[in-house]
């Protein structure tokens, strides 16, 4: 005889894909985070209009699109930092990471942030020490062991391919860096507390070629670990970094697919005109 | 089409007399803040200074006031200090005829002291009210009509005059909260009065924090007050600190709110001569700003009233003069340092 408890799960094998929430729970190991019939709006005025798309684990998602398309808006959503701004929400639909509504009350914005680490479009380093700003996120989540502490701060430098270029003056004011370090600084400082998710806002906007070079190894090292989703305005960049790309126009997206085929055959016309530049 | 000559001469004459306006007003000005510098400088140098070792009027400066007893004596002219005076009589029991002229013997060390604990107790109280309305007005709340009410209260807190500071200050702290005329009173009417510069000065550190560093911190999974404590509050507090500095000025110089409410016209105990400890809060002071209303307007004038009067007023004006140094120095060394 069957328990009760064991019910659904035999109800859901017996009723496969029929249920497209069933499909997603089965298919939660391939999705990291799964935006579904997204509508977000400041205040009165609609910038994303019905957005889904699956983001997997372990690998590179770029957001294109031509400006206020709506693509950092819509990675904004994913950590939650639209919450800072006054009169946006989501109007419809639902973030899902790792099969957990992120909007839901009793889920923790404090604990979703620490879970999704996010770097900024201009780099925003501590007007601390560069072991400071990487200890910032581990000190706030109460580990106080300097070891432990100096351990992950290598560790994450390391990761940040940073730690060579400054090792021998971590107790130096993060200020002093080159802009390229200080924007491999704050990956180093995302990295720091472990996240399961990178948002990464146009890191590279500010960084001139080589600086940028090097940030774009980085993220292919760095997604053996992570997901990363990134935001570009470099269509160039999207097709060296990432492995799926979402086209955005007016708070839509057009298409995602894998990163070859929107670049070599994009099913829309209007994702051939932007990536062949004739508009945005 | 070119303007016709005459015309050209007109704007010439007007732009030549508009610039002679501002400039005359420019160095109307200049004149009226030499004068006051130089006749309290003057006057008051006299008072304060000495031609012989150690220069530095030092009993003007380190005694309390005493009453200048004046009186001719075989020909000579006495002046002699109610402790003098009251030695001078052991040894001579002849009647003389004494002009007693209050006040202007002895120096302001009590009004020094007391101007000392009244800038320190209502800027501590200033800074922690003001610091906390601050980080709630532009951290926590959101704009609306409530928050544009409370602005507006404190636009209008700002233009209050100070006599009704000390009115305010005494029907509520003095008569309400039976603190009497104390140091308690003082430090609360007084820190009312700069609250509002305190607010404006901390909201315009704290919105000179990069919104950057509040979302880097956030983005790490800070909570707001750990964002606020550790990645705004240290880098806006300097700033913070330094424009209260000029607070400072204003609470050292207010007579108006002190009068009613901690200020005596003369105490024989110094401030820490008091019974209990507790005793300290609850006692009133002598306070140089205060001193010099007594001094002016509330006993006969003569030449040794003037004095006790330009004395004061000169050692007043250098204390205040310090204190915005200090907060020019603090800011320009602040500013070289914090530059996002």
């Amino acid at each position: 005889m069957v328990s009760l408890l064991e019910m659904p799960q035999t109800l859901s094998q017996q009723l496969p894909r029929q249920n497209d929430r069933l499909v997603d729970e089965i298919e939660c190991a391939e999705i990291m985070i799964d935006v579904r019939d997204l509508d977000f709006a400041y205040g009165g005025n609609t910038v994303l209009h019905n957005v889904s798309l699956d983001i997997p684990p372990r690998a590179v998602t770029a957001f294109i699109g031509p400006s206020g398309c709506g693509k950092t808006t819509l990675l904004r959503c994913i950590n939650r930092m639209n919450d800072l701004i006054e009169g946006a929400r989501i109007t419809k639909g639902a973030i899902h990471l790792g099969g957990t509504d992120i909007n839901a009350p009793e889920v923790d914005v404090v604990d979703l942030r620490r879970r999704v680490g996010m770097v900024f479009q201009k780099s925003n380093p501590f007007p601390k020490s560069i072991y400071e700003n990487i200890s910032y996120g581990l000190r706030i989540a109460g580990i106080n062991r300097r070891s432990q502490i100096d351990e992950a701060v290598e560790k994450s430098l390391r990761a940040a391919a940073l730690w060579d270029e400054v090792k021998e003056r971590l107790e130096a004011n993060a200020f002093g860096l080159s802009g390229g370090q200080q924007q491999r600084l704050c990956i180093a400082r995302a990295l720091a507390v472990e996240p399961d998710v990178i948002l990464m806002d146009e890191p590279c906007s500010a960084l001139d070629p080589i600086a940028t070079a090097r940030i774009e190894e980085l993220i292919q090292e760095l997604k053996t670990q992570y997901t990363i989703v990134i935001v570009t305005h470099n269509m160039q960049q999207a097709g060296r970094v990432s492995d799926h790309t979402g086209v955005f126009y007016l708070g839509k997206l057009i298409e995602f697919g894998p990163t070859t085929k929107i670049f070599t055959n994009p099913s829309e016309k209007r994702t051939e005109d932007y990536i062949t530049g004739r508009f945005g | 089409m070119i303007a016709a000559p005459s015309n050209r001469r007109r704007t010439r004459l007007l732009e030549g007399s508009l610039f002679w306006a501002f400039r005359i007003g420019t160095y109307f000005v200049l004149f009226c803040a030499t004068y006051i510098f130089l006749d309290i400088g003057i006057k008051g140098g006299r008072t304060v200074f000495m031609r012989t070792a150690p220069f530095v009027n030092l009993k003007f400066l380190i005694e309390p006031p005493q009453t200048l007893y004046v009186f001719n004596y075989q020909g000579k002219k006495m002046e002699l200090s109610d402790r003098q005076f009251r030695d001078w009589k052991t040894t001579h029991k002849e009647d003389v005829d004494v002009t007693s002229i209050s006040y202007s013997a002895g120096g302001i060390w009590p009004c020094i002291v007391g101007t000392a604990l009244l800038v320190i107790g209502s800027m501590t109280v200033a800074l922690f009210i003001g610091i906390s309305c601050a980080i709630y007005l532009s951290e926590y709340s959101r704009d609306g009509r409530f928050i544009r009410l409370i602005r507006v209260a404190i636009l209008n807190l700002a233009g209050v005059p100070s006599i009704v500071f000390g009115l305010f200050g005494f029907g509520l702290f003095v008569v309400f909260f039976g603190w009497n005329v104390s140091l308690l009173s003082g430090w609360f009417t007084l820190g009312l009065m700069v609250l509002p510069a305190i607010i404006t000065a901390s909201e315009e550190s704290l919105c000179a924090v990069p919104q950057g560093l509040r979302e880097g911190s956030l983005a790490l999974g800070a909570t707001k007050w750990q964002t606020i404590r550790k990645n705004v509050l240290p880098y806006a507090l300097p700033g913070i600190l330094t424009s209260s500095i000029l607070g400072i000025a204003r609470v050292a110089g207010e007579t108006a709110p002190i009068m009613f409410t901690a200020a005596y016209a003369m105490r024989d105990e110094m401030p820490w001569q008091v019974s209990h400890w507790t005793n300290f809060f609850f006692q009133g002071v002598m306070a140089l700003p205060y001193h010099i209303y007594v001094v002016s307007s509330k006993i006969p004038q003569n030449e040794y009233t003037e004095r006790v009067q330009y004395g004061t007023a000169f050692v007043f004006l250098v204390v205040v003069m310090l204190i915005a140094l200090t907060s020019i120095l603090l800011r320009e060394k602040q500013r070289r340092r914090l530059s996002w």
